[in-house]
């Protein structure tokens, strides 16, 4: 057996010691505490640590609770609004810095476009906390804007990689192609540019919708009172003796976020 | 085609400008600009009820580092503060080296696997990094609660008497900040591993070198760059996490962006709450800067 761990056939080059038990360790790790928040959140029990059947009932506790469904809608329209426009700046962008050479301000366009995945959030959020302040005492004006505002900023850069990366590898002879044959510049753009960018353009407003509906710094820096999203809420009510409704908004949270992940990345990958 | 090179050209130009200017005026609006306002408010007076007095004072920059005896006016370090500050970058360096010990034999678990495997786990590794941060601080504080898992265990295999207290602690805190941004080193260092050339192990082993001496001469250098991203993608989101500190260390334990929060709210000292926010933006960008320094070092490098 001896001489046959040494012989060269059965000498992996790959193996380290010790490096698949930790490997292993590091996904257990990563998924173990998720497996027994989302078993919890089916416990017939009003507690988070001792198991006492599977119930529904936390679910349909999270379904009648006005706080919730109101934190939801409120998380769900910031969301959308901040995706679309992120999604729509972010698109113009990608046309105006792919497909020239180096042009003059480039460095400081990306460093702007990359600035809210630089910049500490907190910073960010204090940031936006004082400035929105002097907004609201001037105009008076203190509804979701802020919000949406606030999120489609930081939603940009996140949806601007994938659009970009999709732009850098399109083949430009089809446009060139369609305006030889007197295809003006917006014909070839919605006919040609846009049905081969689409599959970017959906990356980026994945990404930028799961990044605005995961948000809880700067929302609760930039947030007016009662304007509370789904993670703000939860938040909130970590302070307080937690029950597994909790656990249960977070559930489905998770889901809807492992969804649109594996969504994004088996479209990335064909892409 | 009849009109003058220069022309187009200017065209092009406005156009990109055009195409650029949604993009900028939102982020200048929501983003850049107001971290000016943070600077310029870092030089006010604070107002009694939070907020600032617009009269410039330097007092706050100086409160910073320093604080005044309010009776004999002595001048001494203002230990509050620079203790906070040492130990976010104490706990932030904790939570890298963890993450790095885990990571690395991750990144090449992954990058030794069959290629038609690799994706799947390179999923499994994606999918925690994209889920809601609160969640998995959430999911963490479950585990490590007196009441949680770990602890209900150990007592029910009478390895312990009492609940160990791990929640609300510094080591909570960096198990959290590991927890949750993990993924952000295995990534990049998986990266570089990917691209490794196994050749060159083989040509160490054919010299008799040990496996630990072809991970540390061969392997380890090879990925440098790698092992630098994540690092850096690891220390830098620890040194201004907030959210893991207030949930995982439970108001006591407090880390610098809760320090800054504490100027907002209780403290009401919005000018030393900008000051120390710009603190925190010279430190993450001397890092990042630092980065990106050895990150086109190592470019040239390699050609």
């Amino acid at each position: 057996m001896a001489d046959a761990a040494r012989s060269p056939k059965a000498f992996s080059l790959k193996r380290q010691p010790g490096f698949s038990s930790l490997a292993i360790a590091c996904f257990l790790m990563l998924y173990a505490p998720i497996v027994v928040l989302v078993l919890y959140s089916f416990n017939a029990g009003t507690s988070i640590a001792i198991w006492e059947g599977f119930s529904w009932r936390w679910y349909e506790a999270a379904w009648q609770n006005e706080q919730i469904k109101d934190a939801a809608t409120r998380s769900l329209i910031v969301a959308a609004c901040a995706t679309t426009v992120a999604t729509t700046v972010a698109t113009l962008a990608g046309l105006a810095t792919t497909r020239t050479g180096k042009f003059r301000g480039q460095t400081a366009v990306f460093a702007i476009i990359n600035q809210p995945l630089m910049v500490p959030e907190i910073v960010t959020a204090v940031a936006l906390l004082i400035f929105f302040a002097i907004i609201k005492v001037a105009t008076g004006y203190t509804g979701l804007v802020y919000l949406i505002a606030a999120h489609a900023a930081f939603c940009i850069p996140f949806a601007y990689l994938p659009i970009r990366a999709r732009l850098e590898g399109m083949d430009l002879t089809l446009e060139h192609a369609a305006a030889d044959l007197y295809a003006t510049p917006w014909k070839t753009f919605r006919r040609v540019t846009l049905p081969l960018l689409w599959p970017g353009i959906l990356a980026g407003a994945m990404l930028a919708f799961v990044i605005s509906l995961d948000d809880v710094v700067i929302t609760e820096f930039v947030k007016t009172a009662g304007q509370d999203t789904l993670p703000t809420y939860m938040l909130g009510q970590l302070r307080r003796v937690v029950t597994p409704e909790i656990n249960a908004i977070s559930t489905v949270f998770l889901a809807i976020s492992v969804v649109l992940v594996c969504i994004f990345f088996f479209l990335n990958r064909k892409g | 085609m009849t009109e003058p090179v220069n022309s187009r050209m200017h065209k092009a130009a406005v156009n990109r400008w055009l195409l650029l200017a949604p993009a900028l005026v939102i982020l200048c609006f929501a983003a850049s600009g107001p971290l000016l306002i943070v600077l310029v408010y870092s030089f006010l007076q604070p107002g009694d009820y939070g907020g600032v007095v617009w009269n410039f004072s330097i007092e706050a920059w100086f409160n910073v580092l320093f604080q005044e005896d309010i009776f004999d006016e002595t001048v001494t370090f203002a230990d509050a503060h620079l203790s906070i500050f040492w130990r976010s970058v104490r706990l932030s360096f904790g939570t890298t080296v963890m993450a790095f010990v885990i990571g690395f034999p991750t990144a090449y678990f992954i990058a030794t696997r069959p290629k038609q495997q690799r994706d799947m786990w390179l999923l499994l590794i994606i999918i925690p990094f994209w889920t809601n941060l609160l969640i998995r601080t959430f999911a963490i504080m479950e585990v490590i609660r007196n009441e949680g898992v770990i602890n209900s265990a150990l007592l029910a295999a009478g390895v312990i008497d009492s609940p160990i207290q791990i929640l609300f602690t510094d080591f909570a805190i960096m198990l959290g900040m590991l927890y949750v941004y993990l993924p952000l080193m295995v990534l990049p260092i998986y990266a570089s591993m990917e691209r490794l050339d196994f050749s060159i192990v083989e040509a160490g082993y054919d010299l008799y070198a040990s496996r630990f001496k072809v991970l540390r001469r061969i392997i380890l250098p090879l990925v440098k760059p790698g092992v630098i991203a994540g690092s850096i993608l690891v220390f830098v989101p620890s040194l201004g996490a907030y959210v893991t500190p207030r949930v995982l260390g439970g108001g006591k334990n407090l880390m610098v962006g809760n320090l800054i929060e504490l100027q907002f709210g209780q403290g009401r000292n919005w000018p030393l709450g900008s000051a120390l926010a710009v603190t925190l933006l010279v430190i993450v960008m001397v890092a990042l800067l630092f980065y990106v320094r050895v990150a086109t070092k190592e470019d040239i490098k390699h050609g």
